[in-house]
């Protein structure tokens, strides 16, 4: 098997960086539009900063249509980036196909949100673990190797004894099982880095932490770095290191995941908190909506709200919410926890 | 506790006929009373949909119910066996006085008409005799009711948004003023902050309203908040069935706990939690005695070959042999 040159590197070594990553999809001119010199897009992602250390779970907590999936999606490289940077190891990177982006994949693996659609249904699970091996070249040279490769991945993602699964087809394997496979095929490139896209959202309520647990248990045995995908907050106070809360594109919050979620201090992650259910609230039948906390929709993305993207909903807005672009601001009540948002600008409140 | 408005007896609803049938749902019987908010929950294949698809006679083929009834008891006049009806008599029993919110609502709206026509539809087929004008109005209630501004009217579905969607058809479902409302995963596509404001709504309305909810959910934790009562469905049959608060503080069945046990708290003290181990049951080969023993951490020697039955302790009941002995 080849090996990583930096596999023993030190934990929290810094694998994958985004600075200022940006996305724009380009929006279907209209024939008038031809006349008047418009180039309208989709504002997907802006100036996204992000970095994925060794043994690290960040997770990226936003509704959907907030870009999470796409911000994956451009640190895996299936999309071209508008803007910004994707450094692996410090070094800048963009690839496009052939053999630099399979050693890209080699290190940076993807796991995606439906294992009933990621898996080919007319292969068998060893058809996709050997492809995932052999492509990386981590298949060695005999066929006995490459049997005792597939079986230990089997056996790294718990799908035990590994011959009741190495010729079943997907349809035969339970949701959280299929789930497995792709995670294992995965780590047949043995990456350094996973971007797993909302990993749990489609299985059981009751199998989800499994995933999760064998998730961190490989980061921790492995020393991978993970990017953690999803729209419950909850789950990613229960299996991050660090919260990053995304609204309409932008970074809005980031820290600590017990800070980000004990404490919030952006006005959005704070209603993204208060509407997560919580059993504790008890209250039989619950409380009707209040309206000055935040109610509407996210912002149309091809003309975003000037100023503040989470304005327009934002209870505590401020005349200058609408016209300038917050910057990361420290909070300061634990470190490295950050807010876009004016209401922690401490030399405006000084001034 | 207030009157029944629907008590489902003996339910059995299966897949396909003969020897290779699929029981979906087995023995199942629960009652909802008048203005309560009954929560079913469970896993996918549980059986939770096909309950309630079952009780309002919509189950499409292969679906079959092969026993048991389901009395109404309508606000005036004598309970009726639902199963019984004849098409005639159905077809004035639907949307009337059950309503049913699809799964995925939000894709259910016809996208090439406008949402005015598809609302002043059921008026139309309900209620003859009505004036369009007096439609129209209704229709115009209707959407000021769930927090749309009547000039949306003219709308077509893609025009409005996943929340404005889902509460058209939330608006739909109540048009006809019916006494039960089923809400099958009805914010199962929406975000969180969208799906506070739409159960919201939905607990204001049925406050004005006064009509009961059967809500379908594989969350819990929403449950426990949202609901009076909940019932537990594993593998076809319902194992637990309990007032919230005594699910959520004090569960009986080792699957409800481990169901509770499954979503990590947003507050409190974090700890490790496991889920369930396994996978849930297929049902075209059930586990013999209690379906739930395989996964079972506290599975001892009856539950592999007896079936335990639904049996009250209270204001709750149970089916588990843990609680019987």
């Amino acid at each position: 098997m080849t090996s990583i040159p930096d596999a023993k590197a030190p934990a929290d070594e810094v694998v994958l960086e985004a600075i200022g990553l940006t996305k724009h999809f380009p929006v279907r001119r209209r024939l008038r539009d031809l006349f008047s010199n418009r180039h309208d897009a989709v504002h997907a992602v802006d100036d996204v900063n992000l970095t994925l250390r060794r043994g690290q779970v960040v997770a990226l907590v936003g509704e959907s249509g907030s870009g999470k999936s796409t911000v994956a999606r451009l640190l895996a490289q299936l999309y071209p980036r508008t803007g910004g940077d994707i450094r692996l190891h410090g070094e800048s990177t963009r690839v496009k196909a052939g053999t630099a982006f399979r050693r890209y994949c080699a290190r940076v693996q993807m796991i995606f949100q439906d294992p009933f659609a990621s898996l080919n249904p007319v292969h068998t699970i060893r058809y996709h673990l050997t492809r995932s091996l052999k492509v990386h070249g981590n298949a060695g040279s005999t066929d006995a190797e490459l049997e005792q490769a597939l079986h230990a991945l089997l056996e790294r993602v718990a799908l035990t004894p590994p011959e009741r699964y190495l010729d079943k087809f997907p349809h035969e394997l339970s949701g959280g099982q299929r789930q497995r496979v792709a995670i294992a095929r995965a780590l047949g490139a043995e990456p350094e880095a996973l971007l797993a896209d909302e990993p749990v959202s489609m299985l059981d309520v009751s199998i989800r932490l499994g995933i999760l647990n064998l998730l961190r248990d490989l980061k921790e045995r492995l020393n991978l770095a993970i990017l953690y995908i999803t729209h419950d907050i909850a789950s990613a106070r229960y299996f991050a290191d660090q919260t990053m809360v995304m609204y309409a594109g932008r970074m809005v919050e980031g820290g600590d995941s017990e800070t980000v979620t004990q404490s919030p201090a952006h006005p959005y992650t704070r209603l993204l908190i208060e509407s997560a259910p919580d059993p504790d609230r008890l209250t039989g039948a619950a409380e009707a909506a209040d309206d000055d906390r935040g109610n509407g929709e996210p912002p149309s993305l091809i003309h975003p709200p000037s100023g503040c993207r989470f304005h327009p909903r934002c209870p505590s807005a401020m005349p200058r919410c609408s016209t300038d672009l917050p910057v990361p601001l420290q909070i300061g009540d634990a470190p490295g926890h950050w807010a876009a948002c004016w209401l922690y600008d401490t030399e405006e409140v000084a001034k | 506790m207030s009157e029944p408005v629907i008590e489902i007896r003996n339910l059995n609803v299966d897949y396909g006929l003969g020897d290779q049938a699929v029981h979906a749902i087995r023995d199942v019987s629960l009652t909802l009373h008048r203005g309560e908010v009954l929560g079913l929950a469970g896993e996918s294949g549980s059986g939770k949909s096909t309950l309630a698809y079952g009780m309002t006679r919509l189950l499409p083929p292969p679906g079959v119910i092969t026993g048991g009834e389901v009395i109404y008891h309508p606000e005036k006049g004598d309970p009726y066996d639902v199963l019984s009806l004849t098409d005639r008599q159905l077809q004035a029993f639907r949307w009337a006085e059950t309503a049913i919110v699809f799964q995925g609502a939000m894709n259910s709206l016809n996208p090439v008409h406008k949402i005015s026509t598809q609302l002043t539809d059921v008026l139309r087929a309900h209620d003859p005799k009505m004036s369009e004008n007096s439609r129209n109005a209704r229709a115009r209630e209707m959407l000021k009711l769930v927090g749309i501004a009547p000039d949306r009217m003219d709308a077509y579905p893609h025009q409005l948004s996943g929340g404005m969607r889902q509460r058209v058809m939330i608006g739909m479902a109540l048009i006809l003023q019916p006494q039960v409302v089923i809400m099958d995963e009805p914010t199962t596509a929406l975000d969180v902050v969208m799906q506070r404001q739409i159960l919201g709504q939905l607990v204001e309305l049925r406050e004005r309203l006064g009509f009961s909810v059967i809500f379908i959910t594989h969350d819990l934790s929403l449950l426990v908040e949202f609901s009076n009562r909940i019932a537990i469905m594993y593998g076809g049959r319902i194992v637990e069935e309990a007032p919230a608060a005594a699910i959520y503080r004090d569960a009986l069945h080792p699957y409800s706990s481990g169901l509770l046990g499954s979503f990590p708290a947003l507050r409190g003290p974090r700890r490790e939690l496991t889920g369930i181990p396994g996978s849930p049951p297929d049902l075209k080969g059930m586990p013999s005695g209690c379906s739930f023993h395989p996964r079972c951490p506290k599975a001892f020697e009856p539950c592999s070959s007896k079936i335990p039955v639904l049996t009250p302790h209270g204001d709750r009941s149970v089916a588990c042999w843990l609680v019987e002995s």
